[in-house]
């Protein structure tokens, strides 16, 4: 086997290669479109990923045998996710979706390396010519959630268990903090970071950890239910995370924010089957229903569940953006002016916590 | 009737060498029974994850670049496993000498120069030989357990990192996220081959082998080591220093891991994160193992352990085998190479049962 590291063997092997491309798996015209997933976590999260699988299966199931999807889980965020991407390219997927926003330096590496190939990024904002990125507005949902902490909370103070301090997770963390403060003006959100987006074992801890400080609700940007299994034992209420985890704790399970990723899917894979795909951002919300409110917990009082409809709708209808000044940091300084909106930009920028949020 | 175990006089060397074989063999029967089992194609998985990467030419340059980090630590570890010296921490070897290679690429940012790149791998030298030489001098000077100290501090060099490219070394143009500035091509080990991950750590690896394996066995100093390791007394007696070999077989191994560490840092990397460790350190003590801590059998374990990790992945999109169920592979392969070892070091004696006297 030391043979592989004499070069000259090597590109003679790398050209046989490109010689018999994809052995054992000749293309022919009519084979169904293969459309590859990489995950970051286990499909099994019951979060995240789970979403993103849900997702491919209601895309394998719309197309039926016309396409075939495959995915790669687990994939560390670096020179794997490069090797997964490239060896996804060579058996023949046309279409690839990289889910996280650590696999961005890869998938842009690999997307400029093979030009033919239509890559999807999640999260991040490196595009190409054949490099598209795609995500969900989740701080949508971060708004309804925190209207729901702010009034179910005794204690007055949100446990947040957090991935990374990444402009997408502050921009959850902000939200969450403004839509509870709108309705409890003195209420508090202690954020505890991870660094990493899957460890149940530490995601319970954190939860453990932000009970103990006092905190009576506890969300999470982290994917596993773990955090939510910590409050179903102490009697707290939470929220799941990217998909509904209430058959995990049904009593502690208020809602959830669930991620709807089918629709962006079958319509990415449309286009690549039309010879229409193009590149872009896109950047979907409660109102195309990327994003949705999973249902209620009858726990919850109905002028909660009113006051959570209510964040919804309006912002489905337009009517209120879940930054709007008078927002001031938790420094100090005014961010936005009364009446101000957050725009795109500021939000996918963001990386400072608005009043009330202790991290 | 009864079996008992009775330690060989000398272990046969085929026996030695065949172990390793026999445990992989093992490990694939035992992964198809499994397999199986859990309803997926058994056989066919078992063969995407062994066999297929090897026949896939395409696929070589990624177990080459998989197998550099772990045989390059593996190198270090098995001269000091050979001494009886544990260090179980080349994982946090690993980290401090990426940390000290990047700290000479942020120091040397948009300086252009050929000496850029020597001065990084002699920091990453530098840096794993430090971080090894602390629980080398506890264990020479205060006898304290070189196993516990190297591991905890693996756990120290993880927050060093955390807090390093979360803090002062954070890309000020990264939009707030954990992870430094990309390397520069002044920075960054040379690729070797156009379209692959492989590069010129690959090769030097391979040099690092050869030369461990002529010190190890044709110099005095080689010759020390293994005395040191399997005769204490006589070491003593024959002028040999246990603390110096102590010494300087954790310093080597340090070392060699924070080599490792920059090089998969810079080459596939390209920059620092907190992706960054993925446990190629412990790893890394597996592939010591079924190389029988000899250079050149480290060399292969390394690379059959990288062929499991290609063709697991292989596996994930053939057979949608799910990702645990092939990091099972991997932990078979020491177990059943520990467990096999116990039959080459003893033999089974089924003795007649001898009437016990009353007691």
């Amino acid at each position: 086997m030391a043979v592989i590291l004499d070069r000259r063997t090597l590109l003679a092997g790398a050209g046989a290669s490109a010689a018999l491309p994809f052995l054992g798996a000749p293309a022919h015209a009519a084979d169904p479109l293969k459309v590859g997933f990489i995950y970051v976590g286990p499909v099994g999260d019951f979060g995240y990923t789970h979403a993103h699988d849900v997702a491919r299966k209601k895309t394998q199931d719309f197309y039926a045998d016309k396409i075939k999807t495959n995915y790669v889980e687990n994939v560390p965020e670096g020179p794997d996710a490069e090797r997964v991407l490239r060896q996804l390219a060579q058996e023949g997927n046309a279409l690839i979706f990289a889910t996280s926003f650590g696999f961005m330096n890869a998938t842009a590496k690999v997307a400029k390396a093979l030009p033919k190939v239509y890559f999807e990024h999640a999260t991040g904002y490196m595009r190409g010519p054949n490099l598209a990125t795609y995500n969900a507005r989740f701080y949508e949902g971060r708004a309804v959630i925190g209207t729901i902490a702010g009034m179910m909370s005794k204690t007055g103070v949100g446990g947040y268990v957090a991935s990374f301090p990444i402009p997408e997770v502050v921009m959850g963390i902000n939200c969450f903090t403004l839509a509870a403060r709108k309705v409890n003006p003195k209420f508090q959100t202690k954020v505890l970071w991870l660094s990493t987006w899957y460890d149940p074992a530490k995601e319970a801890d954190a939860a453990k950890a932000l009970a103990d400080q006092g905190a009576d609700i506890i969300t999470q940007h982290t994917d596993s239910p773990a955090p939510l299994q910590v409050c179903e034992q102490k009697g707290l209420y939470g929220f799941g995370q990217a998909s509904d985890m209430s058959s995990i704790a049904p009593k502690a399970h208020l809602t959830a924010i669930v991620d709807n990723w089918a629709p962006y899917y079958i319509g990415r894979v449309k286009a690549v089957m039309d010879g229409t795909w193009k590149t872009g951002d896109t950047w979907w919300g409660l109102k195309q229903d990327t994003v949705q409110i999973a249902p209620y917990n009858a726990a919850m009082p109905d002028n909660v569940k009113k006051a959570a409809d209510d964040v919804k709708n309006g912002i489905i209808a337009g009517t209120l953006h879940p930054v709007t000044g008078p927002v001031t940091d938790n420094k100090g300084t005014q961010r936005l002016k009364d009446g101000e909106k957050a725009n795109d930009e500021m939000l996918e920028k963001m990386d400072w916590y608005v009043e009330g949020v202790q991290s | 009737m009864r079996i008992r175990l009775e330690p060989r006089k000398a272990p046969s060397r085929l026996a030695l060498y065949g172990a390793p074989i026999m445990a992989i063999a093992l490990t694939m029967l035992a992964g198809m029974v499994l397999f199986t089992l859990m309803g997926f194609r058994g056989g066919a998985a078992v063969f995407e994850i062994f066999i297929e990467p090897l026949l896939e030419p395409q696929r070589w340059p990624d177990i080459a670049v998989k197998a550099s980090p772990l045989v390059m630590i593996a190198t270090g570890l098995a001269i000091g496993f050979r001494a009886n010296v544990w260090n179980i921490g080349a994982e946090g070897q690993y980290i401090v000498g990426a940390v000290a290679g990047t700290g000479v690429a942020l120091a040397t940012y948009e300086i252009e120069s050929a000496w850029i790149l020597p001065l990084m791998l002699l920091a990453s030298l530098l840096g794993g030989a430090v971080w090894a030489a602390i629980p080398a001098i506890l264990r020479v000077r205060l006898k304290v357990s070189e196993i516990l100290t190297s591991l905890m501090l693996t756990y120290v060099a993880l927050q060093l990192l955390y807090y390093l490219v979360r803090g002062p070394w954070r890309d000020p143009e990264g939009y707030n996220f954990p992870q430094t500035r990309m390397f520069s091509e002044a920075q960054t080990v040379p690729n070797l081959l156009e379209g692959t991950q492989l590069h010129w750590g690959v090769p030097l690896t391979f040099l690092v082998v050869l030369i461990t394996w002529f010190v190890m066995s044709r110099t005095l100093l080689g010759y020390q080591v293994k005395v040191v390791g399997l005769a204490p007394m006589a070491a003593r007696l024959g002028g040999f220093s246990e603390n110096r070999t102590v010494l300087m077989t954790m310093l080597v191994s340090g070392a060699l891991a924070g080599l490792a560490g920059m090089i998969e840092c810079s080459a596939t990397f390209g920059q620092l994160t907190p992706q960054f460790p993925v446990n190629y350190g412990f790893t890394a003590i597996i592939v010591a193992f079924l190389g029988r801590l000899h250079p050149v059998g480290v060399l292969i374990g390394g690379l059959a352990l990288a062929t499991s990790y290609i063709g697991a992945d292989i596996a994930q999109t053939a057979s949608a085998l799910p990702q645990a169920a092939t990091g099972l592979i991997q932990a078979m392969m020491l177990f059943f190479l520990l467990g096999v070892d116990i039959f080459v070091i003893n033999r089974i004696r089924i003795a007649p049962c001898v009437p016990r006297l009353a007691s």
